[in-house]
């Protein structure tokens, strides 16, 4: 039985957060202090000292299952497993960013403070048991999300991405808010799992096993605009407009953070929300959720076969991917979650190392960026292209890479739940997506470079980022099992019921 | 039964093999020749392992092996042969040395060239020997990797739109096979954990509309992959443009990959669905039958004329499979070996004389007989092959499929049959524009002969395609339980005679 125990802040579920926005603190004013003389070196090292301690103590935590600050925080295998998968892909992005800002001369302490703080909103964002701690959690990451986009000082289409990403973020986060609100007007809480007595401690989840009926209207109007609020985020369709922007204007280090850390931020946050504690009111969300999933893919895959600019294709093929990942939410069950979790993982890992080539392909202020850029990269630079294939492979969903298991995971759970006809939409776009991800490699291939091969100086940094990712990618292909085991274990604070007596494509 | 796993050695020992050459400078590009061939030689007598241990009375798997993979799913790494899967495995290993002597002459981009051919060929015979649906599609999907550049790296003129089409047809088909496995894997739902192994998931209980829709899921990967009219348009351009090695392998063995599915997946775990749309399926085929030749006999290109006789002659071998007896099933399961024997002969002596005159145009020849005569004679042999001549390999697998029909469809046989008459139109004649007549341009008049290389690699061909034609018997015999297992899975275990009567003849 549990017992009463004084109310104590405890702060093992918020540490990482905590120790990240110290790290960054402090490089803020170390910087200032040392000034302009000296190598910067100390910046990029102690950011990743920030992020290995965050994510240290993150995996430390593993196995725990509780709420802290009077049920603000959930402390669970799920958020552990986000955190730590979070701090690797910061990591990762501080490491190409570093040789990417010394190329282009661009280099400052703000850069890893920012990054530290999207971080830090990102890990929030996972553990997140309240609306209002999850909004915080969004706008955090956001407005240094908005700010990074913008590095590139001298670039116009930079400052241009930014603004119509604060733009339409802004847009997306009232409706956030406006869906807590309804939230608070139906249930009277803005907490998602409350105490053990729904009377003096409620929260969302035990209002809906408790009262189902009453104020659910209310709560459905509150779902929708928490499912738009989130969209933006995920870039899911309608809500993806500011996405080839963004993507194309950030500098490639950016961009592949945020197609990584965003996404599965925003997922993480998603999950919790709808497959777990709006779990019960899924006949009303499922609607929306499949028509946004549907869309997504169909919009995601068709678009980027028109682009000819690489990152505005990566960011459609990022569009498709919050397609794919929205079966598993719509399967809302252990296989779905898990499989996401899979999925986001890897997919993060692989489109982070597909921004480092890009980023180093790209050449001195990404004046190559251009998929006619590519023409004969083999034959130039046959390791960067075999990587980047590797990658495009992954993300296409072809055996032996991260992606094709984690596309099996995510479609499996949607078959299990019955949704075989989304599945059905998610192959065909699959195989749609897969002509773009080929004709990248055609470039590189099958087409001989125009003139003197460009050199392409790779840092040792970015370097290290490409081989990472690229084992990683290949090594998760081979061997899904012990990813897949630790995500199956990484449950929610509240699980939902089993779904059963559907048989698959029924529906 | 011998202890070494023969099957799981042949399996990866070219993937071992690319490895290596990994290793090897960018260079040495001898070496790496050696190297290949030195590899898939060694895979091919281990693969002899596998032959030898072979036991004749068994239909079941044999040589299994069986290890778990991902055990959260219930995959495990399971493989397997069995008499549809030995000779397909043999054909594979037989083969993939001659395609390493044909590409000597591959001058450009050497050591990636031979790094894809060999991990091609784990990718293939991983097809043939998976008894794990996961698995199975692994090497499926792997298998479309490396073609896709071998035929755009290396292949000729329109060569980034035929790797392209042949890339975006197969994945196209094979998502629909993934769902279906999917389904497949959730379908049980009994206290058993979900499995991909395929020996469990054999006769699970299904309703026939959802038989239905998961055979045709299955279906749509593999018609295009052997490929059946109307999904066979990438085929031509694949074949075409490809470099001869991938042409080979192409032609012999990944549309073997099509054929065995179907009998190993489409008719083994939807037996009622198969039956069911028998009709439809034979009707294709025999479509196909005669489209392809029809096609055949009107093309300019040497190359291509042997691309659609494939289509013609991959309809014979569906006939085959779907006409429900066991000497159709016996005898498409050895037309496949025969076609892959015939077939990737004819690409490899095209190109022979394309090395010769860098043109595949029929009209660039004519009385080649005279300056390569031992070219032309090898050419002749392997031709009356294709046509199905008896005495050599291809009347034996053509007649039983034909026989099969006639018993079971009566006079469907009359067009089928009709596309042996025009096999020998297209074949006889365009052998008659190359090798026959005067000599119309000059640069035929002094072409070199056979090399030692050449000798080397058509002798072992010659010497099956002549073997299988006068002593079809321990072919079959191989064969025949194992298909005799597929027929009675089809015909829901009604009355299916012993034999075919051909592996007790003498």
């Amino acid at each position: 039985m549990p017992e009463f125990t004084q109310p104590q802040v405890q702060l093992s579920g918020v540490a990482p957060e905590i120790i990240l926005l110290a790290t960054a603190l402090v490089l803020l004013i170390v910087d200032t202090l040392i000034g302009e003389r000296h190598s910067r070196w100390f910046l990029a090292a102690m950011a990743t000292a920030g992020l290995v301690a965050a994510g240290g103590f993150a995996a430390s935590t593993w196995g725990d299952n509780e709420l802290q600050l009077s049920g603000a925080i959930a402390l669970d295998g799920f958020a552990s497993f986000v955190k730590v998968s979070l701090a690797v892909f910061g990591l990762l992005t501080v490491w190409v960013g570093r040789d990417y800002l010394r190329r282009d001369s661009l280099e400052d302490s703000e850069f890893y403070a920012l990054v530290l703080f999207a971080v830090t909103g990102m890990m929030l964002m996972a553990a997140a048991a309240d609306l209002i701690v999850m909004f915080l959690a969004l706008e955090t990451f956001s407005i240094a999300l908005y700010v990074l986009v913008a590095f590139k000082s001298g670039s116009l289409t930079s400052q241009e991405s930014a603004m119509k990403y604060f733009l339409l973020g802004a847009f997306s986060s009232a409706f956030f808010l406006l869906g807590i609100a309804l939230t608070y007007g139906a249930v009277g809480t803005t907490a998602l799992y409350g105490g053990s007595d729904p009377v003096t401690e409620p929260g969302i989840a035990s209002f809906l096993s408790t009262s189902p009926a009453a104020g659910a209207g209310l709560l459905v109007l509150a779902t929708g605009f928490l499912i738009i609020g989130l969209g933006f985020k995920i870039a899911a369709v309608p809500f993806h407009m500011w996405t080839p922007d963004a993507y194309q204007g950030a500098p490639s280090p950016v961009t592949g953070f945020m197609a990584a850390g965003t996404k599965f931020a925003a997922f993480a946050a998603i999950l919790r929300l709808f497959d777990a504690t709006l779990f019960s009111l899924r006949a009303e969300w499922r609607p929306l959720a499949i028509a946004m999933a549907v869309a997504t893919m169909i919009l995601g895959s068709v678009l980027a076969v028109v682009q000819d600019d690489v990152k505005r294709l990566l960011a459609y093929s990022s569009i498709a991917h919050a397609g794919f990942i929205l079966t598993a939410v719509i399967a809302a069950n252990d296989r779905g979650v898990s499989g996401a979790l899979f999925y986001l993982s890897t997919y993060g890992l692989a489109v982070l190392g597909a921004f480092a080539v890009v980023s180093v392909v790209s050449g001195k202020d990404e004046a190559r960026v251009r998929l006619v850029g590519y023409k004969g990269l083999f034959y130039d630079h046959p390791a960067l292209a075999v990587a980047l294939t590797l990658f495009l492979l992954s993300l296409a969903g072809v055996p032996v890479t991260a992606g094709f298991f984690g596309k099996l995971v995510v479609f499996g759970a949607a078959v299990q739940a019955s949704y075989s006809w989304v599945v059905a939409i998610g192959v065909i776009t699959s195989a749609i997506a897969a002509f773009f991800y080929l004709k990248i490699m055609v470039r590189m291939y099958l087409e001989e470079s125009e003139g003197e091969p460009v050199p392409l100086p790779v840092g040792r940094l970015a370097a290290g980022v490409i081989a990472i990712t690229a084992v990683a990618t290949i090594g998760f292909g081979v061997v899904p099992g012990p990813l897949l085991r630790v995500a199956e274990d990484a449950t929610m604070f509240f699980q939902p019921a089993p779904e059963t007596g559907q048989a698959p494509l029924g529906g | 039964m011998n202890d070494l796993p023969f099957l799981d050695i042949t399996l990866f020992l070219p993937l071992a093999g690319a490895l290596v050459m990994v290793l090897v400078p960018k260079g040495l590009e001898a070496v790496l020749r050696l190297v290949a061939l030195l590899v898939t030689t060694a895979t091919f007598v281990v693969s002899l392992g596998v032959l030898i241990t072979f036991d004749t009375g068994t239909r079941g798997f044999q040589q299994s092996t069986e290890l778990s993979w991902i055990p959260e799913w219930g995959i495990g790494y399971i493989t397997g042969v069995d008499g549809v899967s030995l000779w397909m495995i043999m054909l594979t290993t037989f083969l993939m040395p001659l395609c390493i002597l044909t590409s000597w002459t591959i001058r450009t981009q050497v050591k990636p060239y031979f790094i894809l051919l060999l991990t091609l060929e784990t990718g293939m015979l991983g097809v043939f020997s998976s008894l794990d649906l996961f698995l199975f599609y692994v090497f499926w999907e792997a298998v479309l990797v490396p073609m896709y550049f071998l035929i755009g790296m290396w292949g000729h003129g329109r060569r980034i739109y035929a790797a392209m089409k042949f890339f975006l047809f197969t994945l196209a088909g094979s998502l629909f096979m993934l769902l279906s496995i999917l389904y497949l894997y959730f379908a049980p739902q009994g206290a058993a954990a979900p499995t991909f192994d395929y020996r469990s998931l054999v006769g699970t209980p299904l309703s026939l509309e959802v038989q239905i829709l998961l055979f045709l899921g299955f279906f749509a990967s593999f018609a295009v992959k052997v490929p059946l009219v109307p999904l066979h348009t990438w085929l031509p351009d694949a074949h075409t443009e490809a470099p001869t090695a991938g042409s080979v392998m192409l032609a012999a063995v990944l549309l073997k990959m099509g054929a065995y599915g179907l009998i190993r997946f489409g008719i083994a775990l939807f037996p009622d669905a198969a039956r069911l749309l028998a009709p439809v399926i034979i009707t294709l085929a025999i479509v196909g039958i005669l489209y392809g030749a029809l096609i055949a006999i009107v093309q300019r290109d040497v190359k291509r004329l042997v691309a659609y006789s494939s289509v013609a002659h991959l309809g014979f071998v569906v006939l085959g499979l779907f006409v429900g007896t066991i000497q159709g099933m016996s005898g498409g399961i050895l037309q496949m070996l025969n076609h892959g024997l015939s077939t990737g002969a004819l690409f490899l002596l095209v190109g022979s004389l394309y090395d010769r005159r860098h043109t595949r145009e029929i009209a660039e020849f004519g009385g080649l007989a005279r300056s390569v005569p031992v070219l032309a004679g090898i050419f002749l042999i392997v031709v009356l092959s294709s046509l199905g001549l008896p005495g050599l390999n291809g009347f034996v697998g053509e007649f039983l499929v034909l026989l099969a029909t006639y018993q079971s469809y009566g006079w469907w046989v009359i067009p089928a049959t009709f596309g042996i008459v025009l096999a020998a139109i297209y074949l006889l004649w365009a052998y008659q524009r190359v090798f026959h007549g005067p000599v119309t341009v000059e640069a035929n008049r002094h072409l070199e002969d056979f090399h030692v290389r050449e000798y080397v690699m058509f002798a072992p061909l010659v010497a099956l395609i002549i073997a299988i034609g006068v002593y079809p018997k321990p072919f079959l015999e191989r064969i025949e339980p194992s298909a005799q297992k597929v027929v009675r899975q089809l015909n829901n275990a009604s009355v299916v005679p012993e034999t075919s009567g051909l592996a007790e003849a003498p």
